[in-house]
């Protein structure tokens, strides 16, 4: 055996041996088990869900769950404004969803897992897909009577997609 | 001559380093204890005797009872972090370290910066799980029962929000204290888990490139990390300089990416999916993405550069009269450990070597001292540090010029833009008033 040949072999025991160390006491989890907290939407729509919603519908869903801080139009409350703006220019510029925001999946995604502020969580799948078809009409980015579902959303192409540079390339897959 | 008179006498005539009265950084060392009981006289003009000293009401009679959790002094009530949201309005709030008033390497805990985006969650740890799954060859759940068994690392790291110091974006210079300006930047010995254990647990398949990090709290805050820098030093921390992280900080759990925007080191942390692509979450393909003069944005920031500035003396701390003082302050990479850090009294016309605080550890706070003969003229106060990588902080002009600056002058609590890393200027007039400057 060459020393080569010996100091892989000799690695590769030392790794075996780790490896038996680590107590492995994680709990095998089945896709029934993960579904209540399997949220991630990627850009492509990976992991959205069954369902579809239209403007009209989250309309309704807005004016009783978001328009207390949004606006009633999406502008003009206390938190950020969702309908409108201009593209960025520089940093003291607004980062509007018409205007900044790269993929139509994260409004889904940030609805679903974060709003309304206080009752996260509540909305159904068909509210947040209805809640998205409004924003994004609003914002005349869809037409007002195309519904958003699984198949349509990732298809949405926002206006800043190719508004950014990756800083760091070398760290970045 | 008596020895302390000849002390003071040597510390007046000692050669100066560079412009304003700075002292070469180990001149202090050099000359030895009598001398340093001089520079705590603070003063070059002779003192006036001591009062003379008598038994204190304290030291006759026994104290009270020690408590079962340490309390600071009570001497000690204003040394807090400041809060943004003291209310808790529905939107972010944020709490900031008091770098002016603390000293050493590591922040205590009570003082460690926050960033809620919507409070902090009241999470039963036995209740809590961590769940892995997606491109792996088992799912698998984690209890913190579990995660107590497993072998446990500690290292020093600091945790930098990546809109640490974004008031230096304004056009003028907005007088407050290093904690309003730096005070999103924290430094904690974390002890926990290493990451790259749990995912060879689960068995990584080859596709992921990805994982997808996601809290307890109420806006299950995510963010996507490349499995590089998982595999590399990211950790499940546990414990925070000796005790179960606070619960502002993530208890019972949080991701720590060491020397990677705070934001990303996920806290409550509750599930990492791995994944072939980034998520592109609301945190990273908005807010995080910082917008250029050009209109593009800069994505995947990821780093904390090098970074330094001085807390003692800055705005907020008057200095006593002329005499002798310590420039002191922290610096951190990254990318890595600090090489060196210099500094200069003159605005930047003259630079010396600020002695480094040993160990110095890989990222994380290194506090830099140089001593200063202060003459009681106006002088501007800068610090700039290298890492062990090569990089060094750039002047404001240089990060102005890549980056731009607001329109107008924004609040203190504003974040127009992320990761300023230039050097900061403290100015100091023959009053004593320390106040913020460009330089």
């Amino acid at each position: 055996m060459s020393t080569r040949s010996l100091f892989v072999a000799v690695f590769a025991l030392s790794a075996a041996l780790v490896l038996a160390q680590a107590p492995n006491l994680g709990k095998p989890a089945s896709p029934a088990d993960i579904a209540a907290w399997d949220l991630n939407i990627l850009p492509d729509g990976t992991g959205l869900p069954a369902g579809s919603g239209t403007a009209a519908d989250g309309a309704r869903v807005y004016g009783t769950k978001c328009a207390g801080c949004h606006g009633p139009e999406g502008k003009g409350g206390t938190a950020a404004k969702l309908v409108g703006g201009e593209p960025v220019k520089n940093m003291s510029s607004e980062k509007t969803i018409a205007g900044f925001w790269p993929y139509s999946t994260t409004l889904f995604d940030y609805i679903r897992r974060a709003m309304p502020f206080q009752q996260p969580r509540s909305l159904s799948n068909e509210e947040v897909y209805s809640l998205t078809a409004y924003i994004l009409s609003q914002n005349k980015l869809i037409g007002q009577s195309d519904a958003m579902n699984a198949q349509t959303l990732p298809k949405v192409k926002m206006p800043n997609r190719d508004g950014f540079i990756v800083r760091f390339p070398e760290r970045t897959p | 001559m008596n020895p302390m008179d000849r002390a003071r006498r040597e510390l007046e005539t000692l050669p100066a380093a560079a412009g304003n009265g700075l002292l070469h950084r180990r001149a202090l060392l050099r000359h030895g204890a009598a001398l340093a009981g001089a520079v705590l006289g603070y003063s070059v003009t002779p003192l006036a005797f001591a009062q003379q000293l008598t038994e204190d009401s304290w030291s006759r009679g026994p104290g009270t009872v020690v408590p079962e959790a340490g309390l600071r002094s009570r001497f000690e009530r204003d040394v807090v972090r400041t809060l943004s949201n003291p209310k808790g309005e529905p939107r972010t709030q944020h709490a900031r370290t008091p770098h002016h008033l603390v000293n050493g390497t590591f922040t205590p805990n009570s003082m460690h910066f926050v960033i809620s985006h919507a409070g902090d969650p009241d999470i039963d740890p036995d209740q809590h799980r961590l769940l892995i799954h997606g491109l792996v060859k088992q799912p698998l759940v984690f209890s913190l029962d579990a995660l107590a068994r497993y072998p446990m690392v500690s290292r020093m790291a600091f945790v930098e929000c990546g809109g640490n110091s974004a008031p230096l974006f304004s056009p003028q210079p907005i007088q407050a204290t290093a904690q309003a300006l730096h005070g999103l930047v924290s430094c904690s010995e974390w002890t926990g888990v290493l990451l790259s254990t749990l995912l060879d647990e689960a068995g990584i398949d080859p596709r992921a490139k990805w994982i997808v990090a996601e809290g307890g709290d109420a806006p299950h805050l995510s963010r996507s990390v490349p499995l590089s820098k998982a595999l590399d030093d990211a950790m499940i921390a546990l414990y925070q300089n000796g005790e179960r992280v606070m619960p502002s900080n993530g208890y019972p759990m949080r991701l720590l990416l060491p020397g990677w925007e705070g934001n990303m080191n996920i806290k409550w942390l509750r599930r990492i999916q791995l994944t072939e692509s980034p998520g592109m979450t609301f945190y990273e393909s908005r807010t995080y993405s910082q917008v250029l003069p050009n209109g593009k944005a800069y994505q995947f920031y990821f780093l904390q550069e090098v970074k330094s500035f001085i807390t003692h003396p800055s705005p907020g701390l008057a200095m006593k009269g002329p005499g002798f003082y310590e420039i002191s302050g922290i610096a951190y990479s990254g990318n890595g450990r600090i090489a060196k850090v210099m500094v200069s009294a003159d605005g930047g016309k003259t630079w010396t070597q600020a002695a480094l605080q040993e160990p110095v550890h890989s990222k994380a706070f290194t506090r830099f001292r140089a001593p200063w003969r202060w003459d009681g003229g106006p002088a501007v106060l800068q610090s700039r540090a290298w890492d062990e990588a090569g990089f060094s902080q750039p002047t404001r002009a240089q990060l102005v010029a890549a980056r731009g600056q607001t329109d107008g002058v924004p609040p203190v609590t504003a974040f127009p833009s992320q990761h300023y890393n230039a050097i900061a200027s403290w100015s100091v007039a023959p009053n004593g008033e320390v106040k913020h400057v460009y330089a």
